[in-house]
């Protein structure tokens, strides 16, 4: 009798406890994947190589911010051999310069990764002050 | 049997115990290497970024030892403080409290408290720029004359001391920054500038900005801000707004370097500065 209900009991906890891994099999939380605009294809080359890119792109921000701020220097050399302004989105030689929809490139994974980084508080995205005019 | 246990839990145990550790460790040591360099990668401590700083100034920078200003009350008229105050608006995105908010982009917004409104250069009557200076009789051009007044860039900046996080600090050329990333909103900053040249965001600007200049950010809620002298054009090898704006009553140059214009015009002319007494050494000269 009392084996039953503990064998029960346990099928319902693995059931509970795993339920995140069932739930999402064969689900549509496919990870996005960050999508190019014509002119970032184009350029081939970003700052960083693509993972290096993909896992330290906020680090990079971070330490760009400082230069720009606290030392005054806004050009950025890369290890690859071109150079890029330090800026969100001032500029041709930007982040959204080049990347030009923000919406493809940035949103979808902070949305998917549930992660809101303050940037855009302050900076703006070039699109929205356009439309404003 | 009970010999040979013996000798195994004394001497030539103890031997083998240390050899069997010693190579055990070594074996783990030399296995975690690589897994260990992995993860150092992954967290970002990896040469990826930290061999980063590979920057290069350019070469059209506009620089100096200490910026200073020099500020011709004779050639600032109504008409140019208008200019003047509109250009550096312009500039920094700073909110008009006049301007009334787009309804369909930003519904239901408060009304403004005008003693909230963002100041980075303004107008000032004589006796608020230079309370200290109470003449009994002045001279009556000075009771109604415009001045320009705006962040000095003090040597001593007292902000720069207040500020509990470095948010406000001094570049190696005498600017006095901020770092708007950094400011908790503490406005520490605020109490401690004698000139009142700082404010602080109680809301969002952005329904208060005519037309948002992409060059330069917006402020979030929050943070205190001030002029810059302009930092961002310094740096592009222009001079700041309100220079260009100015008609030529305000110069902008190098006060440690005694052939720039603005030391040229300091030693021709009788110029005084704002609260010299309480010994911030402000960087902002006005020619009388």
């Amino acid at each position: 009798m009392s084996k039953n209900a503990i064998i029960a009991g346990l099928v319902v906890f693995v059931a509970a406890a795993l339920f995140p891994f069932w739930f999402n099999i064969g689900g549509t939380n496919a990870a996005p994947e960050a999508e190019l605009s014509a002119k970032a294809k184009a350029a081939k080359k970003c700052v960083l190589d693509k993972y290096d890119m993909r896992a330290n792109h906020m680090t990079i921000l971070n330490d760009w911010r400082t230069s720009v701020v606290r030392n005054s220097d806004r050009m950025y050399k890369s290890t690859n051999g071109k150079t890029f302004g330090m800026s969100l989105s001032t500029g041709e030689d930007s982040c959204l310069g080049c990347h030009t929809d923000k919406a493809k490139f940035c949103d979808k994974c902070h949305n998917y990764a549930s992660v809101n980084p303050y940037c855009w508080e302050c900076h703006t995205d070039p699109k929205e002050v356009t439309n404003e005019k | 049997m009970k010999n040979k246990r013996e000798n195994f839990l004394n001497k030539s145990s103890r031997r083998g115990f240390l050899k069997a550790a010693g190579i055990s460790a070594a074996a783990i040591g030399i296995g975690a290497a690589p897994a260990i360099k992995a993860v150092s990668i992954a967290s970002g401590g990896g040469d990826a970024v930290s061999n980063m700083p590979v920057t290069t100034p350019k070469a059209e920078v506009l620089k100096a030892k200490r910026w200073g200003m020099v500020i011709d009350t004779s050639k600032i008229t109504d008409e140019v403080v208008e200019g003047v105050v509109a250009a550096c608006r312009n500039a920094h995105n700073i909110p008009d409290f006049d301007h009334k908010p787009d309804e369909k982009k930003y519904p239901n917004t408060r009304p403004v408290n005008k003693t909230q409104e963002i100041k980075w250069i303004w107008e000032e009557h004589y006796k608020y720029a230079f309370p200290e200076m109470e003449d009994e009789f002045l001279a009556d051009k000075f009771k109604s004359l415009p001045f320009l007044v705006t962040c000095n860039h003090c040597k001593n900046a007292p902000c720069v001391q207040a500020c509990p996080t470095k948010a406000t600090f001094k570049r190696e050329d005498g600017i006095v920054i901020m770092d708007f990333h950094r400011c908790i909103g503490c406005r520490f900053c605020m109490a401690a500038c004698p000139y009142g040249s700082r404010s602080f965001n109680f809301r969002d600007a952005r329904p208060f900005i005519e037309k948002i200049n992409p060059e330069f950010p917006v402020r979030s809620k929050g943070v205190v801000e001030k002029c810059n002298l302009c930092a961002e054009r310094l740096e592009r090898g222009l001079q700041p707004a309100c220079v260009e704006a100015s008609e030529g009553g305000i110069v902008v140059g190098d006060l440690e370097d005694p052939e720039s214009e603005v030391r040229a015009l300091l030693k021709e002319n009788y110029a005084i500065r704002r609260k010299q007494e309480l010994g911030t050494e402000p960087s902002v000269y006005y020619i009388m």
